[in-house]
């Protein structure tokens, strides 16, 4: 069949699938935008979905099939069933087209939310495009000079809706292949509808020399509520990605659900950094996982700050020897949040390790939570793996717990886990004060030294914001 | 400037509700070193803990007077700005803040922002006339510092903050020799004639190179006796208890 008929063939498929309710709507912008104001999901709409981003029809069945996968799946029941009753998917936008995006209003965006961007010394300019008010951050240029730099060596990075069109093979031959769509109801929620996210394809032996973030703070389309991002890392090249930013990511959604899958292969090195800050009315239910094939190594750097609950635990298969992994986290929980993150290892090749160190902080009857499971594949010989949580409570009311789970049969495999539970104490208070430090300021040192190990794994400018926001973070309301 | 100091009238303090001092008069005048000795559980530490206005240790009667301000219910971090020092016995240890940024702060909080070139060299300055090696600016406060690091860092704090009144509090307990000489050296460079010193101390040892002007035997939560530098040697000759005997015998007449 030639190439021609073969998408017309897979247009009128397409079309009979869609249906005519759809078949008008999508050419015109005001029909889609319609479309914007109607909540909930059934086939249809994930249909509709995949059409109006005119994409191939593999991509439209992967869809449909997740969402039957995540009609099916039931909710996660490790968690506390209350903490996700909150959550209505018909009560949800699931798909805006990008003009859909800017219809918000600068003026509804809340004041301490703009006080917070003042305060971190956020341009008006990134802060509107922060808020979701403009599509498009003004440093095109920036990107550019990036992106060419980049193209000459062959590297990839885009939006991953563009890299399903320009790199349709890549995408095809991996995506879902990490995180499979029946992985979990979040997981399937995000292959039916997502949109956005990153995809990144790094040659053989390139090795990326500069963080992949600018583009992060300028492309809108990431900042989706289902983004869906996919990053390859060739035979023997390194990378590290930075998504999200300190400032708070100011959204009316209530679910972001995300689906993030790194490829290291042999030899490759990844490193994945996330500082995440969702304004506090957001559940942000996130599925990252990474393949660590021989000798390569992936490392996840996770910040999370704000929502009202959180669900992440990144992951790192060791899937060939000598790989190695990390997974280095901080999480922030004040009133009203909850933050449940943690790390997943799972040996899968001999000769492998990893370490895993979890921070935690908790404020006014915030509440963490380290879940971890480490597991090594029978047959599997001479893993380390090395865990290692850290919970620092701010007062009488906050909450920390540890939940990690071993399956490990095999002898030779080293598998350790330390937990310490500190509270600021007023020795170390007294210490500080005694040499004219304010209270306020001893606590944010205190604070400050405490997730030291996460910081100093930043680049500069994040590691001086994210100190800052914990400055905004710690003020007003100790008691 | 006024040469008093510190003065400490009839101070009653506890720690919970347990009463540790029992009408403690003291002065300190600038320019005079004073050595405070006395037996274990006699209310050293908490005489410098309540100075210091450490919340555990509460004042229930007299007064704190630091240059003619009464400054027992001042916040703990006002005190220190006014320029009181308290060297610990047990220094506590800030993981993650790095002994160059923790002085930055400490010297930012008592004297303003200064020049980063500036602090740099005071600090490597002062840190070389305590024989300490430049790495030893990147470690974290006091985390993982042997019992003479730490004693060294406190002076080191104390140098650089150029306090008008010191407390030191068993700073030679946990030294060696070599590591009290270097630590007392670093105490007489800092003191000078508008300064006023308390040391607490056990021992003679540090006071041979630390030279007293007036001596204070605290026994029970009262000072039992006041004198010269002779006291020290006697002290040491006969201990305690003559001491206490002499006390308990002038309460009992």
């Amino acid at each position: 069949m030639a190439d021609t008929e073969l998408r017309e063939a897979l247009k009128s498929e397409v079309d009979s699938i869609v249906g005519d309710d759809y078949k008008y709507g999508f050419h015109d912008e005001d029909v889609a935008y319609a479309f914007k104001s109607e909540k909930g999901l059934d086939a249809k709409k994930v249909r509709a979905i995949s059409k109006m981003k005119k994409e191939p029809a593999w991509m439209t069945e992967v869809r449909l099939k997740a969402f039957e996968t995540f009609l099916r799946l039931p909710m996660p029941t490790f968690l506390d069933p209350a903490a996700l009753k909150e959550v209505d998917f018909d009560d949800i936008y699931y798909y805006m087209r990008a003009g859909g995006e800017q219809q918000k209003d600068w003026d509804k965006v809340p004041e301490g939310i703009k006080r917070t961007f003042d305060r971190l010394g956020i341009p008006e300019a990134e802060q509107k495009f922060l808020s979701g008010v403009t599509a498009q951050y003004d440093s095109e240029v920036v990107y550019h000079s990036i992106k060419e730099t980049l193209e000459k060596q062959g590297v990839q990075f885009t939006d991953m809706d563009s890299g399903l069109r320009e790199h349709e093979e890549v995408v095809r031959r991996y995506f879902g292949t990490v995180i499979p769509t029946g992985d979990n109801k979040f997981a399937a929620l995000n292959t039916a509808v997502w949109s956005g996210g990153s995809f990144v394809y790094v040659p053989k032996g390139i090795k990326v020399d500069i963080p992949l973030q600018a583009y992060f703070r300028i492309n809108s389309k990431n900042m989706g509520q289902f983004e869906r991002t996919l990053i390859i890392a060739d035979e023997g090249s390194s990378v590290h990605y930075i998504e999200g930013c300190t400032a708070p990511t100011y959204t009316e959604h209530s679910l972001h659900s995300a689906v993030v899958e790194l490829i290291a292969m042999p030899g490759a090195t990844i490193r994945y950094t996330t500082i995440q800050n969702w304004s506090k009315n957001v559940f942000n239910l996130v599925t990252k996982r990474a393949m660590a094939y021989a000798g390569a190594r992936v490392e996840w750097i996770d910040g999370n700050l704000g929502s009202k609950l959180t669900v992440k635990y990144p992951a790192i298969y060791l899937m060939g020897e000598g790989a190695s992994g990390e997974v280095l986290s901080v999480a922030f929980a004040g009133k009203g949040q909850h933050q449940d993150a943690g790390a997943r290892i799972i040996a899968a090749a001999s000769n492998t390790s990893a370490t895993v160190t979890s921070k935690s902080i908790s404020k006014q009857g915030g509440r963490t939570s380290y879940r971890g499971l480490v597991r090594v594949l029978p047959g599997v010989e001479n893993v380390k793996v090395h865990t290692v949580c850290d919970a620092l409570l701010m007062d009488e009311d906050s909450r920390s717990d540890t939940y990690p789970t071993m399956q490990a049969e095999e002898k030779s495999i080293s598998v350790g886990h330390e937990a310490t539970v500190s509270k600021i104490g007023t020795e170390q208070l007294f210490y500080l004060t005694a040499r004219g430090i304010s209270e306020d300021e001893a606590r944010l040192m205190i604070v400050n030294g405490f997730i030291e190990p996460f910081t100093k794994e930043l680049p500069l400018e994040y590691a001086v914001e994210l100190n800052r926001l914990m400055q905004l973070e710690m003020e007003g309301g100790i008691g | 400037m006024s040469e008093r100091l510190l003065v400490i009238e009839g101070l009653h303090a506890s720690v919970g509700d347990k009463p540790i001092l029992k009408g403690v008069d003291l002065a300190v005048d600038r320019g005079e070193i004073h050595a405070l000795m006395g037996p274990n559980g006699s209310g050293k530490s908490t005489l410098s803990n309540a100075i210091m206005g450490h919340p555990n240790y509460r004042v229930t009667g007299g007064r704190i007077l630091f240059e003619g301000r009464d400054i027992s219910g001042m916040p703990t971090d006002e005190r220190a700005r006014l320029g009181i020092f308290l060297a610990f016995q047990y220094p506590v240890s800030i993981p993650g803040v790095t002994v160059t940024n923790f002085l930055r702060s400490i010297v930012k909080a008592r004297q303003g922002e200064a020049p980063a070139g500036e602090f740099r060299k005071q600090m490597t300055g002062a840190m070389k006339e305590l024989a300490m090696d430049p790495s030893f600016a990147k470690r974290y406060v006091n985390d993982g510092f042997s019992g003479g690091e730490k004693k060294r860092c406190e002076i080191l704090q104390m140098s650089l903050l150029k306090p008008s009144l010191a407390l030191l509090d068993e700073i030679d307990s946990g030294l060696d020799i070599d590591a009290l000489r270097v630590v007392c050296e670093g105490i007489n460079k800092t003191w000078n004639p508008a300064m006023g010193l308390l040391i607490i101390t056990h021992y003679q040892r540090m006071l041979d190179y630390v030279k007293p002007h007036h001596v204070h035997v605290l026994v029970a939560g009262r000072i039992a006796k006041s004198g010269g530098p002779e006291l020290v040697a006697r002290l040491e000759a006969e201990g305690y208890d003559p001491i206490i005997q002499e006390a308990l015998g002038a309460s009992i007449a």
